[in-house]
Protein backbone atom coordinates (compact mmCIF):
# COMPACT_ATOMS: atom_id res chain seq x y z
CA UNK A 1 0.00 0.00 0.00
CA UNK A 2 1.15 3.49 -0.82
CA UNK A 3 0.17 5.63 2.14
CA UNK A 4 0.08 9.39 2.69
CA UNK A 5 -0.15 10.79 6.21
CA UNK A 6 -1.17 14.42 6.63
CA UNK A 7 0.76 16.06 9.44
CA UNK A 8 0.90 19.58 10.79
CA UNK A 9 3.72 21.50 12.36
CA UNK A 10 2.31 23.70 15.10
CA UNK A 11 3.76 26.19 17.57
CA UNK A 12 5.02 24.34 20.60
CA UNK A 13 1.92 24.18 22.84
CA UNK A 14 4.25 24.74 25.78
CA UNK A 15 5.15 28.23 24.47
CA UNK A 16 2.71 31.13 24.91
CA UNK A 17 0.42 31.93 21.96
CA UNK A 18 -0.20 35.46 20.74
CA UNK A 19 -2.37 37.11 18.15
CA UNK A 20 -1.13 39.70 15.72
CA UNK A 21 -3.05 42.81 16.87
CA UNK A 22 -3.91 43.94 13.32
CA UNK A 23 -4.32 40.77 11.25
CA UNK A 24 -5.41 38.55 14.18
CA UNK A 25 -3.26 35.79 12.70
CA UNK A 26 -1.56 33.55 15.19
CA UNK A 27 2.02 34.71 15.75
CA UNK A 28 3.93 31.48 15.40
CA UNK A 29 7.13 31.04 17.32
CA UNK A 30 9.98 29.79 15.14
CA UNK A 31 10.15 26.70 17.25
CA UNK A 32 7.55 24.40 15.72
CA UNK A 33 6.79 20.82 16.65
CA UNK A 34 4.79 17.93 15.25
CA UNK A 35 1.16 18.22 16.39
CA UNK A 36 1.03 15.55 19.06
CA UNK A 37 -2.23 14.12 17.72
CA UNK A 38 -0.55 13.47 14.34
CA UNK A 39 1.67 10.82 15.93
CA UNK A 40 -1.36 8.51 15.91
CA UNK A 41 -1.86 8.87 12.16
CA UNK A 42 1.85 8.33 11.51
CA UNK A 43 1.78 5.18 13.64
CA UNK A 44 -1.30 3.83 11.83
CA UNK A 45 0.40 4.51 8.49
CA UNK A 46 3.60 2.77 9.58
CA UNK A 47 1.69 -0.28 10.81
CA UNK A 48 -0.29 -0.65 7.57
CA UNK A 49 2.85 -0.09 5.49
CA UNK A 50 4.61 -2.74 7.60
CA UNK A 51 1.85 -5.28 7.00
CA UNK A 52 1.55 -4.59 3.27
CA UNK A 53 5.17 -3.94 2.31
CA UNK A 54 4.17 -0.35 1.63
CA UNK A 55 5.53 3.16 2.02
CA UNK A 56 4.57 6.18 4.11
CA UNK A 57 4.89 9.71 2.75
CA UNK A 58 4.17 12.67 5.00
CA UNK A 59 2.26 15.57 3.47
CA UNK A 60 2.22 18.93 5.22
CA UNK A 61 1.42 22.56 4.62
CA UNK A 62 3.29 25.53 6.17
CA UNK A 63 4.00 28.37 6.45
CA UNK A 64 6.80 27.28 8.69
CA UNK A 65 10.27 27.78 7.30
CA UNK A 66 11.50 24.84 9.31
CA UNK A 67 11.27 21.10 9.36
CA UNK A 68 11.43 20.23 13.06
CA UNK A 69 7.98 18.64 13.20
CA UNK A 70 8.44 16.83 9.88
CA UNK A 71 11.74 15.40 11.10
CA UNK A 72 10.00 14.12 14.25
CA UNK A 73 7.57 12.14 12.08
CA UNK A 74 10.33 10.95 9.74
CA UNK A 75 12.24 9.76 12.81
CA UNK A 76 9.29 7.51 13.67
CA UNK A 77 9.91 5.74 10.36
CA UNK A 78 8.11 7.54 7.52
CA UNK A 79 9.94 7.27 4.20
CA UNK A 80 9.79 10.86 2.99
CA UNK A 81 7.79 14.07 3.01
CA UNK A 82 6.16 16.67 0.81
CA UNK A 83 6.02 20.11 2.46
CA UNK A 84 4.13 23.00 0.90
CA UNK A 85 5.83 25.98 2.51
CA UNK A 86 4.65 29.38 1.36
CA UNK A 87 4.43 32.73 3.19
CA UNK A 88 1.23 33.43 1.22
CA UNK A 89 -0.48 30.63 3.16
CA UNK A 90 -0.44 32.64 6.41
CA UNK A 91 -3.96 32.92 7.79
CA UNK A 92 -5.40 30.47 5.27
CA UNK A 93 -8.62 28.62 6.06
CA UNK A 94 -9.18 24.87 6.13
CA UNK A 95 -10.53 24.82 2.56
CA UNK A 96 -7.35 26.42 1.23
CA UNK A 97 -5.30 23.94 3.24
CA UNK A 98 -7.37 21.09 1.82
CA UNK A 99 -6.87 22.37 -1.74
CA UNK A 100 -3.12 22.56 -1.20
CA UNK A 101 -2.94 19.07 0.30
CA UNK A 102 -5.18 17.65 -2.44
CA UNK A 103 -2.98 19.20 -5.14
CA UNK A 104 0.11 17.68 -3.51
CA UNK A 105 -1.51 14.26 -2.96
CA UNK A 106 -3.53 13.73 -6.18
CA UNK A 107 -0.61 13.18 -8.61
CA UNK A 108 0.94 10.54 -6.32
CA UNK A 109 -1.91 7.98 -6.52
CA UNK A 110 -1.92 6.97 -2.87
CA UNK A 111 -4.04 3.99 -1.77
CA UNK A 112 -4.76 5.38 1.70
CA UNK A 113 -4.60 8.98 2.93
CA UNK A 114 -4.53 9.32 6.71
CA UNK A 115 -5.24 12.45 8.76
CA UNK A 116 -6.02 13.29 12.37
CA UNK A 117 -9.59 14.30 13.16
CA UNK A 118 -8.57 17.85 14.09
CA UNK A 119 -5.39 19.77 14.80
CA UNK A 120 -4.49 20.91 18.29
CA UNK A 121 -4.10 24.58 17.33
CA UNK A 122 -6.85 25.21 14.75
CA UNK A 123 -9.25 22.34 15.56
CA UNK A 124 -11.72 23.20 12.81
CA UNK A 125 -12.31 19.46 12.48
CA UNK A 126 -13.39 19.35 8.83
CA UNK A 127 -10.18 19.21 6.83
CA UNK A 128 -10.17 15.41 6.28
CA UNK A 129 -13.69 15.56 4.82
CA UNK A 130 -12.84 18.52 2.57
CA UNK A 131 -9.74 16.67 1.38
CA UNK A 132 -11.72 13.48 0.65
CA UNK A 133 -14.26 15.40 -1.45
CA UNK A 134 -11.51 17.15 -3.43
CA UNK A 135 -9.78 13.80 -4.06
CA UNK A 136 -13.09 12.14 -4.98
CA UNK A 137 -12.61 9.33 -2.45
CA UNK A 138 -14.75 7.96 0.40
CA UNK A 139 -13.89 9.14 3.92
CA UNK A 140 -13.79 6.74 6.85
CA UNK A 141 -13.82 9.21 9.71
CA UNK A 142 -13.13 9.23 13.48
CA UNK A 143 -11.49 5.80 13.34
CA UNK A 144 -10.80 4.17 16.68
CA UNK A 145 -9.74 0.86 15.09
CA UNK A 146 -8.52 0.09 11.55
CA UNK A 147 -8.17 -3.13 9.57
CA UNK A 148 -6.92 -3.53 6.02
CA UNK A 149 -8.19 -6.61 4.18
CA UNK A 150 -6.89 -6.76 0.62
CA UNK A 151 -8.07 -3.53 -0.96
CA UNK A 152 -10.82 -2.97 1.62
CA UNK A 153 -10.26 -0.69 4.60
CA UNK A 154 -12.56 -1.23 7.56
CA UNK A 155 -12.77 0.99 10.64
CA UNK A 156 -14.74 1.44 13.81
CA UNK A 157 -16.14 4.96 13.51
CA UNK A 158 -16.66 6.77 16.80
CA UNK A 159 -20.29 7.80 17.38
CA UNK A 160 -21.97 9.63 20.25
CA UNK A 161 -23.22 6.34 21.69
CA UNK A 162 -20.56 3.79 20.66
CA UNK A 163 -19.24 3.02 17.20
CA UNK A 164 -20.26 1.99 13.68
CA UNK A 165 -18.17 -0.42 11.64
CA UNK A 166 -17.80 1.01 8.15
CA UNK A 167 -15.68 0.05 5.16
CA UNK A 168 -14.68 1.22 1.71
CA UNK A 169 -12.38 0.09 -1.09
CA UNK A 170 -9.15 1.99 -1.76
CA UNK A 171 -8.33 4.70 -2.64
CA UNK A 172 -9.76 5.99 0.61
CA UNK A 173 -9.19 8.65 3.27
CA UNK A 174 -9.14 7.67 6.95
CA UNK A 175 -9.25 10.15 9.84
CA UNK A 176 -7.99 8.73 13.13
CA UNK A 177 -8.80 9.65 16.72
CA UNK A 178 -6.13 9.97 19.37
CA UNK A 179 -5.82 6.71 21.24
CA UNK A 180 -6.39 4.53 18.13
CA UNK A 181 -2.89 3.07 18.50
CA UNK A 182 0.12 3.56 20.78
CA UNK A 183 2.56 5.73 18.79
CA UNK A 184 6.13 4.49 18.78
CA UNK A 185 8.98 6.62 20.05
CA UNK A 186 11.74 7.41 17.56
CA UNK A 187 14.91 5.38 18.05
CA UNK A 188 18.32 7.01 17.97
CA UNK A 189 18.88 5.42 14.55
CA UNK A 190 15.51 6.75 13.43
CA UNK A 191 16.47 10.27 14.47
CA UNK A 192 19.79 10.02 12.61
CA UNK A 193 18.15 8.54 9.49
CA UNK A 194 15.45 11.24 9.48
CA UNK A 195 18.07 13.87 8.65
CA UNK A 196 18.85 12.10 5.36
CA UNK A 197 15.30 11.34 4.22
CA UNK A 198 13.93 13.23 1.20
CA UNK A 199 11.72 16.29 1.85
CA UNK A 200 10.18 17.72 -1.30
CA UNK A 201 9.44 21.40 -0.65
CA UNK A 202 6.94 23.18 -2.89
CA UNK A 203 5.04 26.48 -3.02
CA UNK A 204 1.33 27.08 -3.63
CA UNK A 205 2.29 28.38 -7.08
CA UNK A 206 4.11 25.12 -7.92
CA UNK A 207 0.82 23.32 -7.28
CA UNK A 208 -1.26 25.82 -9.23
CA UNK A 209 -3.55 26.59 -6.27
CA UNK A 210 -5.06 30.07 -6.00
CA UNK A 211 -5.18 31.28 -2.44
CA UNK A 212 -8.57 32.80 -1.72
CA UNK A 213 -9.81 33.05 1.86
CA UNK A 214 -13.43 34.15 2.26
CA UNK A 215 -13.45 34.78 5.98
CA UNK A 216 -11.89 37.52 8.03
CA UNK A 217 -11.58 38.07 11.77
CA UNK A 218 -13.02 41.50 12.55
CA UNK A 219 -12.98 41.61 16.32
CA UNK A 220 -11.35 39.91 19.30
CA UNK A 221 -12.53 40.82 22.78
CA UNK A 222 -11.88 39.31 26.19
CA UNK A 223 -14.71 36.99 27.24
CA UNK A 224 -16.65 37.92 30.36
CA UNK A 225 -14.53 35.93 32.74
CA UNK A 226 -15.83 33.60 35.34
CA UNK A 227 -14.17 34.53 38.55
CA UNK A 228 -12.85 31.79 40.76
CA UNK A 229 -14.47 31.39 44.15
CA UNK A 230 -13.17 30.13 47.42
CA UNK A 231 -10.11 27.86 47.39
CA UNK A 232 -9.33 26.07 50.62
CA UNK A 233 -6.73 23.51 51.64
CA UNK A 234 -8.24 20.23 52.77
CA UNK A 235 -7.57 19.58 56.42
CA UNK A 236 -9.79 16.55 56.66
CA UNK A 237 -13.00 18.58 56.37
CA UNK A 238 -13.01 19.34 52.62
CA UNK A 239 -15.94 17.01 52.09
CA UNK A 240 -18.08 19.01 54.52
CA UNK A 241 -17.54 22.18 52.49
CA UNK A 242 -18.60 20.29 49.37
CA UNK A 243 -21.76 18.95 51.04
CA UNK A 244 -22.65 22.52 52.07
CA UNK A 245 -22.23 23.70 48.47
CA UNK A 246 -24.39 20.85 47.17
CA UNK A 247 -27.11 21.85 49.65
CA UNK A 248 -26.84 25.44 48.46
CA UNK A 249 -27.27 24.24 44.85
CA UNK A 250 -30.31 22.23 45.99
CA UNK A 251 -29.10 19.02 44.38
CA UNK A 252 -29.25 17.13 47.69
CA UNK B 1 -32.81 32.53 4.43
CA UNK B 2 -31.25 30.07 6.87
CA UNK B 3 -30.93 26.33 6.37
CA UNK B 4 -30.29 23.95 9.22
CA UNK B 5 -28.84 20.48 8.64
CA UNK B 6 -30.29 18.00 11.16
CA UNK B 7 -29.28 14.38 11.51
CA UNK B 8 -31.75 11.78 12.75
CA UNK B 9 -30.60 9.94 15.90
CA UNK B 10 -32.10 6.95 17.73
CA UNK B 11 -34.46 9.35 19.51
CA UNK B 12 -35.48 11.53 16.56
CA UNK B 13 -33.99 14.82 15.37
CA UNK B 14 -30.54 15.41 16.97
CA UNK B 15 -30.73 17.62 20.06
CA UNK B 16 -28.11 20.01 18.71
CA UNK B 17 -30.19 20.38 15.55
CA UNK B 18 -33.20 21.57 17.56
CA UNK B 19 -30.97 24.02 19.45
CA UNK B 20 -29.73 25.48 16.18
CA UNK B 21 -33.23 25.48 14.67
CA UNK B 22 -34.41 27.52 17.67
CA UNK B 23 -31.65 30.04 16.94
CA UNK B 24 -32.38 29.99 13.19
CA UNK B 25 -35.92 31.29 13.84
CA UNK B 26 -34.30 34.66 14.56
CA UNK B 27 -32.79 34.63 11.08
CA UNK B 28 -36.08 34.11 9.22
CA UNK B 29 -38.33 31.12 8.57
CA UNK B 30 -35.84 28.26 8.60
CA UNK B 31 -35.62 25.34 6.21
CA UNK B 32 -34.36 22.03 7.55
CA UNK B 33 -32.26 19.52 5.62
CA UNK B 34 -33.23 16.32 7.43
CA UNK B 35 -30.85 13.36 7.09
CA UNK B 36 -32.28 9.99 8.12
CA UNK B 37 -35.23 7.64 7.70
CA UNK B 38 -37.70 10.27 8.95
CA UNK B 39 -41.23 9.90 10.37
CA UNK B 40 -44.39 11.93 10.85
CA UNK B 41 -43.36 12.43 14.48
CA UNK B 42 -39.90 13.68 13.49
CA UNK B 43 -41.31 16.16 10.97
CA UNK B 44 -43.89 17.35 13.52
CA UNK B 45 -41.03 18.01 15.95
CA UNK B 46 -39.16 20.02 13.32
CA UNK B 47 -42.32 22.05 12.70
CA UNK B 48 -42.80 22.57 16.42
CA UNK B 49 -39.29 24.05 16.63
CA UNK B 50 -39.93 26.42 13.75
CA UNK B 51 -39.16 24.64 10.47
CA UNK B 52 -41.55 25.72 7.71
CA UNK B 53 -39.99 23.58 5.02
CA UNK B 54 -38.06 20.30 5.16
CA UNK B 55 -35.90 18.72 2.48
CA UNK B 56 -35.70 15.06 3.40
CA UNK B 57 -32.59 13.06 2.47
CA UNK B 58 -32.65 9.30 3.09
CA UNK B 59 -29.34 7.39 2.93
CA UNK B 60 -29.45 4.29 0.72
CA UNK B 61 -29.62 0.94 2.52
CA UNK B 62 -26.14 0.00 3.82
CA UNK B 63 -24.50 3.25 2.74
CA UNK B 64 -23.27 5.95 5.13
CA UNK B 65 -24.98 8.31 2.69
CA UNK B 66 -22.55 11.13 3.47
CA UNK B 67 -21.17 11.79 0.00
CA UNK B 68 -24.59 11.33 -1.63
CA UNK B 69 -26.27 13.71 0.83
CA UNK B 70 -23.53 16.23 0.16
CA UNK B 71 -24.08 16.06 -3.59
CA UNK B 72 -27.84 16.48 -3.14
CA UNK B 73 -27.36 19.44 -0.79
CA UNK B 74 -24.98 21.17 -3.17
CA UNK B 75 -27.61 20.93 -5.92
CA UNK B 76 -30.37 22.20 -3.59
CA UNK B 77 -28.22 25.07 -2.35
CA UNK B 78 -27.33 26.11 -5.89
CA UNK B 79 -31.02 26.14 -6.78
CA UNK B 80 -32.34 27.94 -3.68
CA UNK B 81 -29.29 29.99 -2.69
CA UNK B 82 -29.71 30.21 1.11
CA UNK B 83 -27.68 32.86 2.97
CA UNK B 84 -26.35 30.41 5.55
CA UNK B 85 -26.32 26.66 6.14
CA UNK B 86 -25.93 25.80 9.81
CA UNK B 87 -24.59 22.50 11.17
CA UNK B 88 -23.80 21.13 14.63
CA UNK B 89 -20.19 20.47 15.63
CA UNK B 90 -20.86 16.71 15.64
CA UNK B 91 -19.47 13.71 13.76
CA UNK B 92 -21.95 13.37 10.90
CA UNK B 93 -22.54 17.10 10.58
CA UNK B 94 -18.78 17.65 10.24
CA UNK B 95 -18.61 14.93 7.59
CA UNK B 96 -21.35 16.50 5.48
CA UNK B 97 -20.30 20.13 6.06
CA UNK B 98 -16.67 19.44 5.18
CA UNK B 99 -17.53 17.67 1.94
CA UNK B 100 -20.10 20.36 1.05
CA UNK B 101 -17.54 23.11 1.62
CA UNK B 102 -15.11 21.46 -0.80
CA UNK B 103 -17.80 20.60 -3.33
CA UNK B 104 -19.18 24.15 -3.45
CA UNK B 105 -15.83 25.89 -2.95
CA UNK B 106 -17.16 27.71 0.12
CA UNK B 107 -15.15 28.46 3.23
CA UNK B 108 -16.50 27.21 6.52
CA UNK B 109 -16.36 28.53 10.07
CA UNK B 110 -16.12 25.86 12.77
CA UNK B 111 -16.75 25.84 16.50
CA UNK B 112 -19.20 28.75 16.42
CA UNK B 113 -21.06 29.60 19.62
CA UNK B 114 -23.20 32.32 18.04
CA UNK B 115 -24.17 33.50 14.58
CA UNK B 116 -25.63 36.82 13.43
CA UNK B 117 -26.93 38.00 10.07
CA UNK B 118 -26.59 41.75 10.16
CA UNK B 119 -25.07 43.42 7.12
CA UNK B 120 -23.17 40.18 6.53
CA UNK B 121 -22.88 36.89 8.32
CA UNK B 122 -20.74 36.91 11.46
CA UNK B 123 -19.81 34.00 13.69
CA UNK B 124 -18.52 34.10 17.26
CA UNK B 125 -15.93 31.55 18.33
CA UNK B 126 -13.87 31.11 21.46
CA UNK B 127 -10.10 31.33 21.58
CA UNK B 128 -7.61 30.21 24.19
CA UNK B 129 -10.10 28.02 26.00
CA UNK B 130 -12.78 30.69 26.06
CA UNK B 131 -10.65 33.55 27.39
CA UNK B 132 -11.31 35.58 24.25
CA UNK B 133 -14.25 35.89 21.89
CA UNK B 134 -13.53 36.17 18.19
CA UNK B 135 -15.93 37.54 15.59
CA UNK B 136 -15.31 36.33 12.04
CA UNK B 137 -17.20 37.68 9.04
CA UNK B 138 -17.74 35.84 5.78
CA UNK B 139 -16.68 37.51 2.56
CA UNK B 140 -17.84 36.72 -0.94
CA UNK B 141 -21.03 35.04 -2.03
CA UNK B 142 -23.10 32.65 0.11
CA UNK B 143 -24.21 30.19 1.07
CA UNK B 144 -22.02 30.58 4.13
CA UNK B 145 -21.32 27.37 6.04
CA UNK B 146 -21.19 27.40 9.83
CA UNK B 147 -20.62 24.67 12.41
CA UNK B 148 -22.06 25.51 15.83
CA UNK B 149 -21.08 23.85 19.08
CA UNK B 150 -23.73 21.87 20.99
CA UNK B 151 -25.36 23.71 23.94
CA UNK B 152 -24.73 27.11 22.36
CA UNK B 153 -28.48 27.85 22.36
CA UNK B 154 -31.41 26.51 24.37
CA UNK B 155 -33.85 24.35 22.36
CA UNK B 156 -37.32 25.89 22.70
CA UNK B 157 -40.42 24.72 20.81
CA UNK B 158 -42.47 27.46 19.16
CA UNK B 159 -45.65 25.49 18.53
CA UNK B 160 -45.25 25.65 14.77
CA UNK B 161 -47.42 23.63 12.39
CA UNK B 162 -46.23 20.57 10.47
CA UNK B 163 -43.78 21.70 7.77
CA UNK B 164 -43.91 21.04 4.05
CA UNK B 165 -41.75 17.98 3.46
CA UNK B 166 -40.05 17.35 0.11
CA UNK B 167 -38.29 14.03 -0.42
CA UNK B 168 -35.05 14.63 -2.29
CA UNK B 169 -33.58 11.73 -4.29
CA UNK B 170 -29.88 11.20 -3.63
CA UNK B 171 -27.56 11.09 -6.65
CA UNK B 172 -24.92 8.37 -7.03
CA UNK B 173 -21.63 10.06 -6.09
CA UNK B 174 -19.50 7.23 -7.56
CA UNK B 175 -16.38 6.06 -5.70
CA UNK B 176 -16.64 8.94 -3.17
CA UNK B 177 -19.89 7.34 -1.97
CA UNK B 178 -18.44 3.85 -1.55
CA UNK B 179 -18.35 3.89 2.30
CA UNK B 180 -20.71 1.24 3.65
CA UNK B 181 -22.01 0.55 7.15
CA UNK B 182 -21.45 -3.11 8.08
CA UNK B 183 -22.19 -3.05 11.81
CA UNK B 184 -22.80 -0.93 14.85
CA UNK B 185 -22.19 -1.12 18.57
CA UNK B 186 -23.87 0.84 21.36
CA UNK B 187 -21.80 1.20 24.52
CA UNK B 188 -23.73 0.25 27.62
CA UNK B 189 -24.20 3.32 29.75
CA UNK B 190 -25.89 3.48 33.07
CA UNK B 191 -27.51 6.43 34.79
CA UNK B 192 -28.31 9.82 33.29
CA UNK B 193 -26.78 11.05 30.03
CA UNK B 194 -23.89 13.52 30.28
CA UNK B 195 -25.68 16.14 28.19
CA UNK B 196 -28.83 15.98 30.32
CA UNK B 197 -27.64 15.38 33.89
CA UNK B 198 -28.14 18.05 36.55
CA UNK B 199 -24.97 16.91 38.29
CA UNK B 200 -21.76 15.63 36.67
CA UNK B 201 -18.84 14.01 38.47
CA UNK B 202 -15.74 14.04 36.29
CA UNK B 203 -12.32 12.49 36.76
CA UNK B 204 -8.87 13.26 35.38
CA UNK B 205 -5.34 11.99 35.55
CA UNK B 206 -5.10 12.96 39.22
CA UNK B 207 -7.11 9.82 40.00
CA UNK B 208 -3.88 7.93 39.34
CA UNK B 209 -5.34 4.77 37.83
CA UNK B 210 -8.24 3.38 35.82
CA UNK B 211 -9.47 1.54 38.93
CA UNK B 212 -9.80 4.83 40.83
CA UNK B 213 -12.52 5.91 38.40
CA UNK B 214 -14.66 3.66 40.60
CA UNK B 215 -14.61 6.52 43.14
CA UNK B 216 -16.22 8.78 40.54
CA UNK B 217 -18.95 6.21 39.94
CA UNK B 218 -19.51 5.73 43.68
CA UNK B 219 -19.92 9.47 44.17
CA UNK B 220 -22.27 9.71 41.19
CA UNK B 221 -24.69 7.12 42.57
CA UNK B 222 -26.17 9.03 45.57
CA UNK B 223 -26.29 12.26 43.52
CA UNK B 224 -27.92 10.56 40.50
CA UNK B 225 -25.13 12.17 38.54
CA UNK B 226 -23.57 11.37 35.17
CA UNK B 227 -19.85 10.59 35.04
CA UNK B 228 -17.41 12.44 32.80
CA UNK B 229 -13.72 12.37 32.01
CA UNK B 230 -10.85 14.37 30.57
CA UNK B 231 -9.26 13.64 27.23
CA UNK B 232 -6.10 12.47 29.03
CA UNK B 233 -7.77 9.52 30.73
CA UNK B 234 -9.87 8.67 27.67
CA UNK B 235 -6.71 8.55 25.55
CA UNK B 236 -5.12 6.44 28.27
CA UNK B 237 -7.96 3.96 27.82
CA UNK B 238 -9.33 4.25 31.40
CA UNK B 239 -12.87 5.14 30.26
CA UNK B 240 -14.70 5.17 26.91
CA UNK B 241 -14.68 8.23 24.68
CA UNK B 242 -18.42 8.71 25.21
CA UNK B 243 -17.52 10.15 28.64
CA UNK B 244 -15.09 12.76 27.33
CA UNK B 245 -15.91 16.36 28.22
CA UNK B 246 -14.10 19.15 26.38
CA UNK B 247 -13.18 20.62 23.05
CA UNK B 248 -13.05 17.29 21.26
CA UNK B 249 -15.66 15.68 23.50
CA UNK B 250 -19.00 16.81 24.86
CA UNK B 251 -20.04 20.28 25.93
CA UNK B 252 -21.99 20.24 29.19
CA UNK B 253 -23.79 22.82 31.32
CA UNK B 254 -25.06 21.04 34.43
CA UNK B 255 -26.21 22.70 37.66
CA UNK B 256 -23.17 21.27 39.44
CA UNK B 257 -19.89 19.97 37.99
CA UNK B 258 -17.48 18.27 40.37
CA UNK B 259 -13.99 18.01 38.85
CA UNK B 260 -11.85 15.40 40.60
CA UNK B 261 -8.14 15.25 39.91
CA UNK B 262 -8.58 17.50 36.88
CA UNK B 263 -5.98 20.22 36.34
CA UNK B 264 -8.13 22.27 33.95
CA UNK B 265 -6.42 22.15 30.56
CA UNK B 266 -8.06 24.51 28.04
CA UNK B 267 -9.22 21.47 26.07
CA UNK B 268 -11.31 20.47 29.10
CA UNK B 269 -12.41 23.93 30.31
CA UNK B 270 -14.07 24.70 26.96
CA UNK B 271 -16.49 21.86 27.51
CA UNK B 272 -17.57 22.59 31.09
CA UNK B 273 -16.80 26.18 32.13
CA UNK B 274 -20.42 27.27 31.65
CA UNK B 275 -21.69 24.90 34.34
CA UNK B 276 -23.77 26.79 36.92
CA UNK B 277 -21.61 25.68 39.84
CA UNK B 278 -18.12 24.17 39.64
CA UNK B 279 -16.47 22.33 42.51
CA UNK B 280 -12.87 21.18 42.07
CA UNK B 281 -10.64 18.85 44.05
CA UNK B 282 -6.98 18.84 43.06
CA UNK B 283 -3.65 18.39 44.80
CA UNK B 284 -1.96 21.26 42.98
CA UNK B 285 -3.08 24.63 44.29
CA UNK B 286 -1.82 26.26 41.07
CA UNK B 287 -4.13 24.12 38.89
CA UNK B 288 -6.07 26.30 36.39
CA UNK B 289 -9.32 24.53 37.33
CA UNK B 290 -9.36 26.61 40.54
CA UNK B 291 -9.63 29.73 38.37
CA UNK B 292 -13.16 28.77 37.35
CA UNK B 293 -14.26 26.86 40.46
CA UNK B 294 -16.83 28.28 42.89
CA UNK B 295 -15.32 26.01 45.50
CA UNK B 296 -11.81 24.61 45.23
CA UNK B 297 -10.48 21.98 47.59
CA UNK B 298 -6.69 21.66 47.54
CA UNK B 299 -6.32 18.05 48.51
CA UNK B 300 -5.96 14.44 47.46
CA UNK B 301 -9.01 12.95 45.75
CA UNK B 302 -8.20 9.67 47.48
CA UNK B 303 -8.68 11.39 50.85
CA UNK B 304 -11.60 13.68 50.06
CA UNK B 305 -13.80 11.46 47.86
CA UNK B 306 -14.24 8.47 50.23
CA UNK B 307 -15.35 10.86 53.01
CA UNK B 308 -17.68 12.71 50.66
CA UNK B 309 -19.21 9.45 49.40
CA UNK B 310 -19.76 8.28 52.96
CA UNK B 311 -21.33 11.59 54.01
CA UNK B 312 -23.76 11.49 51.08
CA UNK B 313 -24.63 7.83 51.50
CA UNK B 314 -25.48 8.45 55.16
CA UNK B 315 -27.91 11.25 54.46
Amino acid sequence: MKIAVCVKQIPDPASPYELDPTTYNLIRPNEQVLDDTDRYGVEVGLQIAGDTDGTVTLVSMGPSGNLNGIRQALAMGADGAILVDDEALKGSDSLTTAKILAAAIAPESFDIVIAGTESTDGYSGILPQQLAELLGVPALTYAKKIDVDGSTVRINRQTATGFDTIEAPTPVLVSVTAGVVEPRYPTFKGIMDAKKKPVDTKTAGDLGVDIQVDQRIVMVVPAPSRSGGQVIVDEGDGHEKIVAMLEQAKVI
Amino acid sequence: MAWVFIEETETGPAAVGLEILTKARELGSPTVIYFGAGSEAAFATLGDYGATEVFHLVPAEGSTGIAAATAAMADLATEHNPDVILFGQTYTDRDVAGRLSARMGKTIISNGIDVAVDGGVGVTTELFGGAQLVTTMFEGEGPHLVLLRPKSFPAEPAGGAAPTVTAVPLPDPGHAGAARVVGNFIEESQGPKLEEAAVIIAGGRGLGSAEAFGLIEQLAAPLKAATGATRAIVDAGWVPYSKQVGQTGKTVKPDVYIACGISGAMQHLVGMKDSKMIIAINKDEEAPIFGVADLGIVGDVHQVLPKLIEALENR
